[in-house]
């Protein structure tokens, strides 16, 4: 797809750095003895399709400052959409005002410090999504409506691009600004007989989307699950496409890699305990340009590679710079705005492939399920991360490692991490799509058993 | 600048440039949160967020474009990419979008607020909450607590190409309680009043009426013995929804699904579709007699209470289900006239930035005069009752759904008995609607608020209500993990 040239003046990671140093020395004039200002802004745009046709189409031109300052040991925390000096005055008396009237934090150790200049990272920034218009996104949305049309189906879904400046200062010298972009196109597409189907893909690059592609993808997956029938709810050996693996991953990401879910008790994640199967490796990487990379996070640290899970084994965790101080450590640049009680979160995860074809997993399955992707997946008993959802979207009974047809919906009840310990084989080729809040680059993968408690009906 | 400079101008510049219909949204928000954590201050922010958002329909097909900056220059500049973007959407475009007539709105409309929870100092406000941190804390035995506080003030301004124009000022608050257990793997959670804080369109007046500090220590110490409670066994049973739950189950298996946008497939690719088709209008059966619900902008307190939707279509009252019977949907200027009705006045934008979606108002079981829910509690021989939602899932049609509370209690010969542990119930939507043969009175009916109601892409968190009085189910299964 081609797109155009112009690039949103919005997204200037100059002007976004200039605007966070301005907020910390208004914080700073204002009384503050520490302040952080975290600046994001840019163009964010959608354009939403549902039966064949173009029916939502949005953009949004947004910036937004957070100011966070000490006064000792008392901290507050103001937000703006406001870049103007008076805008930033406001913010900062604002934040100000706060710090004035809260508790002291007896740990508070103090925003971080500099440690280094991060290199920035190259990968996060396209000038095809940059330059793209509402007609790129047209475009991509008649690719996959096309595909749709030739097999008979509806499609559905949404070609999304953002670019964004983000920087972060801080009292204490830190300075980092970069600019960033990202797309997502996924689409799902319905047929006669309640044949659904569902593509996706993510890239730094809209350009690099193959709209035809995904919808062609889609569009069979479509035609092959039509009349789908029943089948009783049970326990069965499952292959989980790429978009239910991204599940996976966020649930643990959720509810365990993170620094302050250890201390306060709630999370599985114990060092070197042996949590998924050996075939199972789950890293952090911001700078991984397979991903939807990043150079820092929101304190202005820079990301570090986690080893979150090596070979099933519990490695490394997410730390902010509170949580990292108060485990007499560095954080790992994997801070989120403040406040943020839910605590620091990796944003950037990869499950290494394996070596088998999708056709390989499904061919190890005697009696199981092929299952496209999860919806609505909600934790049931956290610390085990214990989730439901519905399966969606094509899920397919397969016998003696062939495809034999669609079923019904499934619900599950399922522990993730019993899970991921049943993981049989990891698929070779791996998609970047959507996590719960940035990229997860993730391969299909073929799990010894899965615990469906229901199904829905027709009607 | 004049508001009204800026919505002409925003206006005047669609038209010229093409737009049959425009509209423009001028949105201000105020939002102040407080959380404590263990007796800690963990965080206090306030957030300020203002833009505006013009949304346009040329040839048929619509387009919509903000911005954060609110200036003259900037409203022609949105409203000429706002035409942009409908006329690329009009390459696809093979129905054209066709409006239902309303009169033009005009007016302004309030939340009724007794005291602005803005005009509080914040040490008071802190104080109040740090007290009743402190009060759980005096229980042996827990992990961690936390306590929350937020209010949150919208201001909008309104104006269509037809000549509407109206203003409305919003006061949303939620305060709540909540204490953690945890035992090796168990982790019990016990949250008062509602889990995520209760929360209403009121003022602060709501806040002090929770006396959060007063039930504290009860909350605290349910939360530690629930670890010691035995697991809820697996069964088919009597089941007594608390209103606490009861709330999430309208929400999810009768407000989702009578969206109508999604009933015509165009929240598919998100949210999903539902399996109450226009079709069925006035002749499914959806619930048992005792069913009736409704959809109302009006009702006093709810999160979903307004003067006019976002299309400038006033606030009414839709009836949903009577008597079982499925009659109604939530609706817009768009989706309406396609099943022959006018607009129920359910379009609502999460903020300047995102355009309007068919949202829930206020979605209410209505009460059934008889039996308040303690009265029901002692009508039943042999039940469990579910207290305070604590997990939720429903399929993409809004059939299978997969509810967990914090709290189930047995049930014999009318008297509540003993405390269960990880209690969940399944079913299918209709199946349970109409296995219902109990309905609270006014007695013990309350709004609830849903202060994080996901729908739309890009995303958007809507606010919520649900008035409900408690009701009881025949034959369901719980016990799913078990």
């Amino acid at each position: 797809m081609s797109g155009s040239s112009r690039v949103p003046a919005a997204a200037d990671p100059e002007d976004a750095l200039r605007i966070a140093e301005e907020a910390v020395r208004l914080a700073v004039a204002a009384g503050a003895s520490e302040a952080e200002a975290l600046v994001a802004s840019g163009e964010s745009a959608l354009t939403r399709f549902a039966n064949s046709e173009i029916h939502q189409n949005v953009a949004s031109t947004e910036a937004f400052v957070n100011l966070r300052v000490a006064k000792g040991r008392r901290v507050g925390v103001a937000s703006s959409g406001r870049t103007d000096p008076e805008g930033l005055r406001a913010l900062a008396e604002r934040a100000a005002a706060i710090a004035a009237n809260v508790e002291e934090l007896d740990d508070w150790a103090g925003l971080p410090e500099p440690n280094g200049a991060p290199e920035p990272v190259v990968a996060a920034w396209s000038d095809g999504t940059g330059g793209a218009g509402p007609e790129l996104r047209a475009e991509g949305a008649r690719a996959v409506i096309a595909a749709a049309d030739a097999e008979g189906v509806a499609a559905y879904g949404s070609f999304s691009t953002d670019v964004e400046a983000h920087a972060v200062a801080n009292s204490k010298g830190i300075r980092v600004a970069e600019r960033r972009t990202t797309s997502q196109l996924l689409t799902v597409t319905m047929g006669p007989d309640n044949g659904t189907g569902y593509a996706e893909d993510c890239s730094v690059d809209a350009t690099r989307i193959d709209a035809a592609a995904l919808g062609l993808e889609a569009a069979q997956q479509a035609r092959a699950s039509a009349n789908p029938v029943d089948l009783p709810p049970g326990d069965y050996p499952v292959v989980l496409n790429h978009y239910a693996v991204v599940d996976l991953l966020d649930m643990l990401g959720y509810l365990g890699f993170s620094a302050l879910a250890v201390a306060e008790g709630r999370s599985f994640w114990e060092a070197g305990k042996q949590a998924a199967s050996p075939l199972v490796t789950v890293t952090d990487d911001g700078r991984d340009p397979d991903g939807l990379p990043m150079g820092f996070d929101a304190e202005g640290v820079a990301k570090q590679r986690l080893a979150l899970l090596d070979r099933g084994v519990c490695r490394d965790l997410a730390f902010d710079a509170q949580t990292a101080a108060r485990a007499g450590r560095r954080s790992t640049g994997h801070g989120l705005p403040a406040p943020n009680p839910w605590g620091p979160f990796p944003v950037n995860m990869s499950m290494a492939p394996g070596d088998a074809s999708l056709e390989e997993l499904i061919g190890g399955l005697d009696r199981g399920l092929l299952v496209t992707r999860f919806h609505y997946t909600n934790p049931v008993y956290p610390k085990r991360v214990v989730i439901t959802g519905m399966t969606r979207d094509g899920t397919f009974l397969v016998e003696g490692g062939k495809i034999v047809g669609p079923v019904r919906n499934l619900r599950f009840t399922m522990s993730y991490l019993d899970a991921l310990a049943g993981v049989e084989a990891v698929g070779r080729d791996r998609r970047t799509l959507r996590g719960m809040l940035g990229g997860c680059t993730v391969p299909a993968v073929r799990l010894s058993s899965f615990s469906f408690t229901g199904a829905t009906r027709a009607g | 600048m004049p508001m009204r400079d800026l919505t002409s101008r925003a206006l005047d510049t669609a038209t010229a440039l093409g737009a049959a219909y425009a509209d423009v949204r001028v949105v201000r928000r105020l939002e102040e949160s407080i959380t404590i954590k263990s007796t800690r201050v963990e965080g206090v922010s306030s957030g300020e967020t203002e833009g505006f958002g013009v949304r346009v329909l040329v040839d048929g097909a619509w387009g919509f474009a903000a911005s954060h900056e609110i200036t003259t220059a900037e409203a022609d500049r949105v409203a000429a990419e706002a035409v942009r973007i409908a006329r690329a959407s009009a390459t696809t475009t093979r129905s054209r979008v066709v409006l239902d007539d309303r009169p033009p709105a005009a007016g302004r409309y309030a939340t009724p607020v007794a005291e602005d929870p803005f005009a509080i100092p914040l040490d008071r406000k802190i104080a109040a909450l740090l007290e009743a941190d402190r009060a759980m804390n005096s229980v042996k035995g827990l992990a961690w607590t936390e306590s929350m506080y937020s209010a949150q003030r919208e201001e909008k301004t309104f104006a269509a190409s037809d000549g509407s124009y109206t203003e409305q000022s919003f006061t949303h608050i939620g305060s709540g309680l909540e204490a953690n257990a945890i035992d090796g793997d168990e982790h019990q959670r016990r949250s008062y009043p509602d889990n995520g804080g209760l929360w209403a369109s009121a003022g602060y007046e709501f806040v002090r009426a929770m006396d959060l500090a007063g039930n504290a220590e009860r909350t605290a110490s349910e939360a530690v013995e629930l670890l010691s409670a035995p697991p809820l066994p697996a069964g088919t049973r009597t089941i007594l929804l608390h209103p606490s739950q009861l709330y999430m189950q309208v929400h999810e298996s009768c407000g989702h699904p009578t969206e109508l946008d999604r009933a015509f497939g165009t929240e598919a690719s998100y949210a999903g579709t539902s399996f109450l088709m226009p079709d069925m209008l006035g002749s499914f059966r959806y619930g048992s007699d005792l069913c009736d619900i409704v959809a109302d902008a009006t009702v006093p307190g709810g999160l979903g209470t307004f003067g006019w939707d976002d299309e400038g279509v006033a606030a009414q009252r839709v009836p949903l289900v009577q008597e079982g019977i499925f009659v109604g949907y939530l609706s817009s200027r768009e989706t309406a006239p396609r099943i022959g009705r006018q607009s129920g006045g359910a379009m609502r934008a999460d903020g300047w930035n995102r355009i309007p979606l068919i949202r829930m108002t206020n979605v209410n079981l209505l009460p059934k005069p008889g039996m308040s829910f303690e009265d029901i509690v002692a009508d039943t021989d042999d039940g469990l009752l579910f207290e305070t939602n604590r997990s939720w899932s429903i399929d993409d049609r809004r059939l299978n759904f997969q509810f967990g509370t914090e709290v189930v209690r047995e049930v014999k010969h009318g008297r509540l008995g003993r405390l269960y542990r990880n209690g969940t119930y399944t079913g299918i939507t209709y199946e349970l609607w109409r296995s219902m043969d109990a309905v609270g009175d006014e007695r013990s009916w309350r709004m609830w608020g849903t202060p994080n109601c996901g729908k739309g892409e890009p995303s958007q968190v809507g606010h919520v209500g649900h008035g409900v009085s408690g009701a009881r189910f025949r034959n369901v299964r719980v016990g799913v993990m078990s």
